[in-house]
């Protein structure tokens, strides 16, 4: 039979994350839906005087879009872990943390991504332009990926546990606020003028150290919650 | 192997451990009385008053023990985590959950101090400086282990859990505290630093040193307590637990 | 393996895949604990639970691909096609998991067996739930992966023959 190497294992999980919602696609539009009806409520909240909703619009639309990217990872392990399914890939030849990563990746393309697209439209109802409204893409595009990684710790710890959804966020939302701090904040720096360079290259490098680090996290945690 | 070794490993046992912490705790606990003791007359009755900030103060002698030791206990925390991660013993995850509620207690403390010095200082209750902002965080840190702890009915499960999300949490505090800074300061918002002061006299540096290390005794008694009760909890099916606690 | 239920059969097949953790004692694969040599182990490591792990939104072909791909391997169509036909879900290769009955979602999962390379198979109580015919051909199949050389660590209730091979019975008592 032919061998598979282990990087086509991983893109083999990415595939399968992917097949699957492409028959489920309600389960991908819901965290988008959630992420416009959110980014809407601010508006509602505060009041529509366009120069505070242009302060506001970075923050809010990137909370938004944490909370939207937050609530599709509790279904990251979790039906895989009830249809045994996990524990076939615990037992692999193929290295977990691997695995994990192509699973943290998939969630990135079917969670963030629609979301740093939706974030335009989003961006022009607060006021946000051109220049603002790319630089506010290019943070979700580098943070959005973070965030999934950082949340299948998450997602792995809180595995079969009861009132996982609440306790996931709790225990992750901490853990979000430094992409929360440079992303929002980049587009604020480029308008008063000081540049946009020095918060995406930190994004960048929390990218990189959650890509080393969070699978070995969650690779960890899934084994304890296989126990 | 010499006995050094042999030694150690014997109260990696949580019997022996029981054993030994019911010996140990009755010293922490005077040291801590009688550090508080002391503390607290120095930091109200030696101490002078400030010449900027008046009496109201004196309420640093709380909160600087308080902020410290609500991160050097997450610190330790994190590395019983790592022990008993590494070396899968049992006694090591209840140390850390041992130590956690006080840590919680800790970050409250500080953030309950911040705000009654706040108050009179700068009239508000809370300002967002970077200090606050990052114990305020570790707060939510220590809520999500404790939250993690009490969801997981199996113990062992839950201890090791409850340290790997120690563990990230520990690597994690330094970058949030960086970006809160950062935050912080692109903002210009409240920079007030609570614990710079210009110049300060030698007894209000004894007297928070010596309340640090009160805190530090009195940290240690309550997780020494604790630890004998999460012990006997846990072994509650051995023998020597049923003979203990008759 | 046998024993009455609850008497721990699976905690120990778990803790041979090294899914569970050890309290005491040691479990050995070629001399060298399991632990030691996870990746090696898994390689040579087939195990099949009391669950499935069949996604239920995906096609059994898809399934099967996938569960192969974990072990590295990625089997011709025409494999697959046969190896579904000899379990007895012939020609079922593009329905969807969901549309299948009980009986022949484990099928497919013992199908896995057939496709697998690895000298170890772990078995949890396999012979449960399935009709005379379906246990004729799981026990050939076991009897041809002893016969090349394998190993198998099986849990059952029933007396299955699985011919004149060698083989060993552990009775775990409470």
């Amino acid at each position: 039979m032919k061998k598979l190497g282990m990087l086509s294992v991983m893109s083999a999980v990415l595939r399968r994350e992917v097949s699957v919602a492409m028959r489920q696609k309600g389960e991908v539009l819901t965290p988008l839906v959630f992420f416009v009806v959110v980014a809407s409520l601010f508006p509602l909240g505060v009041g529509p005087e366009s120069a505070l909703l242009l302060r506001m619009a970075p923050g809010v639309l990137w909370v938004s879009a944490l909370l939207a990217a937050m609530l599709s990872l509790q279904r990251l392990f979790a039906t895989d872990f009830a249809d045994g399914s996990l524990e076939q890939m615990a037992l692999s030849s193929t290295p977990l943390g691997l695995l994990v990563v192509g699973k943290a990746l998939s969630h990135f393309l079917l969670s963030g991504l629609p979301l740093v697209l939706m974030a335009p439209v989003l961006g022009l109802q607060f006021g946000l332009e051109g220049r603002s409204l790319g630089i506010l893409m290019l943070t979700l595009l580098l943070g959005t990926p973070t965030l999934s990684l950082i949340g299948s710790i998450g997602a792995a710890l809180t595995l079969g546990v009861r009132g996982a959804g609440v306790l996931l966020s709790l225990l992750i939302l901490p853990l979000y606020i430094p992409v929360l701090i440079f992303g929002a904040g980049a587009v604020e720096a480029d308008a008063a003028g000081l540049g946009f360079g020095g918060h995406l290259s930190l994004l960048a490098a929390l990218l990189v150290l959650s890509a080393f680090f969070a699978p070995l996290a969650t690779k960890t945690a899934l084994r304890i919650s296989l126990e | 192997m010499n006995t050094q070794t042999i030694h150690w490993f014997k109260f990696a046992s949580p019997q022996n451990f029981y054993y030994l912490a019911g010996r140990m705790w009755p010293w922490f606990a005077a040291l801590a009385t009688l550090l508080a003791a002391v503390g607290l007359w120095i930091s109200f009755f030696v101490a002078p008053t400030d010449a900027q900030q008046g009496e109201g103060y004196r309420i640093i002698f709380v909160h600087v023990p308080a902020s410290q030791m609500s991160m050097f206990i997450y610190l330790v925390m994190a590395a019983w985590a790592g022990f008993g991660l590494a070396f899968n013993t049992r006694l090591s995850g209840m140390m850390a959950s041992a130590l956690a509620p006080t840590g919680a207690l800790f970050a409250f403390l500080s953030l309950a101090t911040g705000a009654l010095w706040g108050k009179p200082m700068w009239g508000a209750w809370w300002v967002w400086d970077a200090r606050l902002t990052s114990e305020l965080i570790l707060l939510f840190l220590y809520l999500g282990f404790l939250a993690l702890q009490s969801s997981i009915d199996d113990p062992r499960r839950a201890d090791k859990a409850c340290a790997v999300l120690a563990l990230v949490g520990v690597v994690n505090v330094p970058i949030i505290y960086f970006s809160v800074k950062w935050w912080n300061t692109l903002h210009q918002g409240a920079s007030v630093s609570l614990t710079r002061s210009p110049t300060m006299a030698s007894t209000m540096l004894w007297g928070m040193l010596i309340m640090v290390v009160a805190c530090w005794m009195y940290a240690i008694t309550i997780a020494l307590l604790r630890v004998r009760n999460i012990i006997l909890e846990r072994e509650r099916h051995t023998e020597w637990v049923k003979h203990a606690v008759e | 393996m046998a024993g009455a239920n609850g008497v721990g059969k699976t905690s120990l097949l778990r803790m041979v895949c090294g899914l569970a953790p050890i309290e005491s004692g040691q479990i050995l694969w070629n001399g060298k604990p399991i632990h030691a040599q996870s990746e090696v182990y898994r390689q040579d490591l087939c195990y099949l639970g009391h669950l499935n792990a069949l996604q239920e939104s995906l096609t059994v072909n898809q399934n099967l691909a996938f569960n192969a791909a974990l072990a590295g391997n990625a089997p011709e169509p025409a494999q697959m096609r046969e190896v579904l036909a000899h379990f007895g879900v012939r020609g079922r290769g593009e329905q969807l998991v969901r549309h299948l009955s009980q009986g022949q979602k484990r099928r497919v999962a013992l199908s896995r067996l057939a496709l697998s390379e690895a000298r170890l198979w772990v078995l949890d109580e396999p012979f449960v739930a399935m009709d005379e015919a379906g246990v004729r051909m799981l026990a050939d199949l076991i009897a041809a992966h002893l016969g090349k050389g394998g190993l198998a660590v099986l849990t059952s209730h029933q007396q299955v023959d699985i011919g004149a091979v060698p083989a060993q019975m552990l009775e775990l008592r409470a």
